[in-house]
């Protein structure tokens, strides 16, 4: 493992909404990975610092019934908490392309502090604009943020996991 | 050798049921020699009252009675509604056993499936739909088929898109037809 470090640009970078996904994936029936992301979200690097925010209401849920449900205080309580945020505390950026990156994390009004891990890059595109890129994920778990709704399924077991793998593939571009 | 005649039962009444699309689905994969009926009388059927269940039946009613009794085996599919079994799905098999014990699911194998738009398949109904179905009297068979996201579930064709659900519909069908063959070579002895 890499320990040389790269620096982490401190010029303000804004995330390219087209080219990012903010997402996550969860066991449900004991065996199957259920995903989505958050169509609505923004994301900086800023001084060094990587802050982001998901509108949950944006779910991609086609389904009404399972969408409302979601959004309900059985999980997300959205009328209360529509905003999941994140805020890092320091980003370790390997020369290998690696990063950890530890921040405060707040999803349904609770903070906890979490480790991603990933890759980081920094680079030119092909127009000229200056970007980084982030592919980082942690897993949670939801309890600790008060999402706890369950349900035993007819065969024994837990209807939803109670880890939940959060994704985040971000492509931010230095602002002009 | 005459076909194996299944009796479709969807717990679902609505036009675009996904249910009734999961039973046209396995009309479409059954072994040969076995045919696949849907019930359509499900709307028809009164709320269950002791008061009506007297000779003659309601027509609704002695219908449902006449088509189990004439199937070899039953499929039925069921949504969920608030986690169980839906009420008109509940209200046919509470007909369907009388009169009681010897009624016309007695015996009978049946195998439940499901369908919902949530994530789980009406797992939930399907159970409670098979503990129904054992107190009722019928020939449960084990297994089920969660088909959840039932919006996206079936393809342009009819069929399950999910490989792995085929399979698996193709399996439980299987089974089906051969307790089916089994209880009636049983009988022609």
């Amino acid at each position: 493992m890499s320990t040389t470090a790269q620096q982490i640009p401190t010029d303000t970078y804004n995330v390219d909404p087209v080219h990012s996904t903010i997402g996550f994936g969860v066991k449900y029936n004991g065996l199957a990975t259920f995903r989505s992301t958050f169509e609505k979200f923004d994301a900086q690097l800023a001084d060094g610092v990587l802050t982001g925010s998901a509108d949950v209401t944006s779910i991609a849920i086609e389904e009404p019934n399972f969408k409302g449900h979601i959004l309900t205080e059985d999980f997300f309580n959205a009328e209360v908490t529509p905003t999941i945020t994140f805020r890092s505390t320091a980003i370790r950026a390997n020369d290998d392309g690696t990063a950890e990156v530890d921040g405060e994390l707040t999803i349904k009004g609770t903070t906890k502090p979490v480790t991603a891990t990933g890759n980081f890059a920094a680079g030119a595109d092909p127009y000229g604009n200056e970007r980084v890129a982030f592919e980082l994920s942690t897993k949670i778990d939801r309890r600790e943020f008060g999402i706890t709704w369950q349900n035993e399924l007819p065969t024994g077991g837990d209807a939803v996991a109670w880890d939940v793998t959060l994704t985040v593939d971000l492509q931010l571009v230095k602002a002009a | 050798m005459s076909p194996i005649r299944i009796l479709g039962i969807s717990g679902s009444l609505r036009s675009g049921s996904h249910n009734t699309s999961l039973l046209r689905a396995a009309a479409q994969s059954l072994p040969s020699g076995v045919e696949l009926e849907v019930f359509e009388g499900l709307r028809d059927l009164p709320p269950y009252d002791a008061d009506l269940d007297v000779e003659p039946v309601p027509a609704p009613v002695a219908r449902l009675r006449e088509a189990i009794a004439n199937a070899d085996g039953v499929l039925i599919s069921t949504p969920e509604f608030n986690g169980s079994i839906p009420g008109a799905l509940k209200n046919a098999l509470d007909w369907a056993s009388r009169p009681f014990p010897e009624n016309a699911f007695r015996g009978k194998p049946t195998s439940v499936i499901g369908a919902s738009t949530g994530l789980f398949g009406a797992v939930w109904a399907q159970a409670e739909t098979r503990k129904v179905l054992g107190i009722i009297g019928a020939d449960v068979l084990d297994g089920e088929l969660p088909v959840g996201m039932a919006h996206t579930a079936f393809g342009d064709d009819g069929h399950l898109v999910e490989p792995d659900l085929r399979t698996a519909l193709d399996e439980l069908l299987g089974v089906l037809a051969q307790r089916v063959g089994a209880q009636e070579s049983q009988a022609a002895v």
